[in-house]
């Protein structure tokens, strides 16, 4: 399969601070590739080079073939990259409704009733109809979540770059978040997902991919990657071997 | 589930209220042939005031740039018809050009001033104000530190100058107003107000976030320039340590804070109270300035949304409204 978004020898240096080495990374159309590793294995500065947020130090960026290593975030959001923070960053001043509105309206370039139709769909589909008129700092953690993916999704991605959205939800919670993210993958769309709770994220993903100090240390199926000694060692620890 | 719900924009009460309020726009015309003169010329104050809040407030309220300089565009604005009018430009046309000359000077300095953020961006604009009262100041053919008077207006007799003076005034404060809702209106308006809460997420969403910035910037600059110009035709005197003043910014930041930042009708209430403040505060002195401080205190500390909040709140539709709402459908 050719890879929709892909990442060939990516390296990113902040000062004397390395933080990606060389890195390969491609996803596929359809495909859900999770990303593990311990803290500073440099997920998130990866997530950050794809989505366009940083320009890397070294290597190249492509989306459907094309080299957009030095496009804009907005710009390749408008192409079908979509991203979801870590931390959630709603516009607080906004209501639900508003902040998809600006997702579908300059994310997905809709207007109209096709732009409403899309808002209101998006809103059902992350259970967030109810809070629609509600203004999005009134939010808590989980609704914040949850728009943070709803937004992602308005803009209609062909990827979506997800960073810990599972981070601080209970089990329930985190349950109904991958039922979301389910959804997603039906679609067809392809899903790029960092999460520590890997319990979670192999309910999901085809493949996994393990990083430690900016660098791939492992990329093969859940079971694989999970099994691997080198992955134990650096992430996963004693208690899970 | 999903054709349950449709997206409203505005309903019938709302739409009611959007004619009524144009309607009265229009109908103040008509001001100068009912009321005294000293009434025209309040009013010309009023809308000058009007124009500053509701610039300032699509500035700072709606895209988060919170400028402290935006006298810079009120004292270019007016010293720009002195200029033009010294070349022999007929002053009412000095005024209208004046204004488009304040949003050029905007489109000048933006690419210095945007790309400073937060409290930069506001000393930066602060900065600029001053240096263009400095340069003006060192401008004997502008009269120099003493100030100048604006020629040309004194040969129409009193009553019609403060009339013409009164209509050209209301002219630019509807325009302005209506291009902020416009502005607003359009899917840019939430876009700038997801630049002001988040400029990094506003652009993971696919929100091109400069030419936007750009966009308030030369508006607001081409606002308050001829905010500036037209006070000159009403006061036809000026000084550049006055009219560059820092006062201006903190007017600006007074009315909007109290009539409800972020709102589109707060500023216009904002800057009734303030003229009316203004007028009922001015026999005491220096107790002026201390009123308007307590009365801002007030404001901050029992009702943070503004005045507009009141109403807002209880309202079940919006005067003019810019926003999007979540309906049952049918």
């Amino acid at each position: 399969m050719t890879p929709v978004l892909e990442g060939r020898g990516l390296s990113m240096r902040y000062g004397d601070l390395q933080v990606l080495t060389g890195v390969d990374f491609a996803v596929s159309e359809g495909e859900a590739v999770g990303i593990v590793g311990p803290n500073g294995a440099g997920k998130t500065t990866l997530l950050n080079v794809l989505a366009g947020a940083v320009r890397p130090s070294a290597g190249t960026v492509s989306f459907g073939g094309r080299d957009v290593t030095r496009t804009r975030p907005d710009q390749r959001c408008r192409m079908g990259v979509g991203r979801a923070f870590q931390v959630p960053r709603p516009f607080g001043g906004m209501t639900v409704l508003e902040n998809v509105v600006v997702a579908a309206s300059y994310g997905a370039g809709l207007r109209g009733t096709a732009l409403y139709t899309k808002a209101v769909e998006v809103l059902d589909d992350c259970g967030l109809t109810e809070l629609a008129n509600r203004r999005a700092e009134s939010l808590g953690l989980l609704h914040r979540k949850r728009l943070e993916l709803a937004r992602c999704l308005a803009t209609g991605p062909r990827v979506v770059l997800l960073d810990e959205i599972g981070a601080g939800l209970t089990d329930a919670e985190a349950a109904e978040l991958v039922a979301a993210v389910r959804q997603i993958k039906v679609g067809n769309t392809a899903i790029v997902w960092i999460e520590h709770i890997v319990h979670v994220l192999v309910q999901v993903v085809d493949r996994l991919v393990c990083m430690d100090t900016g660098r791939v240390i492992a990329d093969g199926s859940p079971g694989e990657v999970l099994g691997d000694a080198v992955v134990i060692d650096a992430y996963l620890g004693k208690a899970a071997s | 589930m999903t054709d349950q719900w449709t997206v409203r924009r505005s309903g019938r009460a709302t739409k009611i209220s959007s004619v009524a309020m144009v309607a009265f726009g229009i109908a103040l015309f008509a001001v100068p042939f009912g009321f005294r003169t000293d009434v025209v010329q309040q009013l010309t104050t009023l809308c000058t005031l009007l124009m500053m809040a509701v610039m300032w407030n699509v500035l700072a309220g709606y895209g988060g740039l919170v400028s402290v300089g935006q006298q810079a565009y009120i004292g270019f604005g007016a010293y720009a018809t002195i200029f033009l009018t010294q070349h022999d430009v007929t002053a009412y046309l000095a005024v209208v050009l004046a204004a488009l000359a304040s949003g050029v000077l905007a489109v000048a300095l933006a690419p210095l001033l945007l790309r400073l953020r937060g409290g930069q961006f506001a000393v930066g604009t602060w900065v600029v104000a001053e240096a263009l009262a400095l340069l003006v100041a060192l401008d004997e053919d502008l009269g120099g530190g003493t100030g100048v008077s604006l020629r040309g207006l004194n040969t129409i007799a009193p009553d019609w100058r403060r009339a013409y003076t009164y209509w050209l005034t209301l002219g630019f404060t509807l325009l302005l107003l209506a291009l902020v809702f416009l502005l607003l209106r359009r899917r840019s308006g939430a876009a700038i107000q997801a630049i002001r809460d988040d400029e990094e997420a506003a652009a993971s969403l696919g929100v091109r976030i400069m030419p936007l910035k750009f966009m308030l910037f030369v508006l607001a600059g081409f606002g308050c320039g001829a905010a500036g110009a037209l006070t000159l035709a009403n006061t036809l005197f000026i000084q550049p340590q006055s009219i560059f003043g820092v006062q201006w910014s903190a007017y600006m930041l007074f009315m909007v804070l109290v009539g409800g930042i972020g709102t589109y009708e707060g500023p216009i209430l904002g800057a009734i109270l303030f003229f009316l403040l203004q007028d009922w505060f001015a026999q005491y002195g220096a107790w002026y300035l201390i009123g308007l401080g307590a009365v801002a205190i007030a404001f901050a500390l029992f009702l943070p949304r503004g005045l507009w909040s009141l109403a807002d709140d209880r309202l079940p539709f919006r005067l003019l409204p810019v926003g999007y709402t979540l309906r049952p459908a049918g």
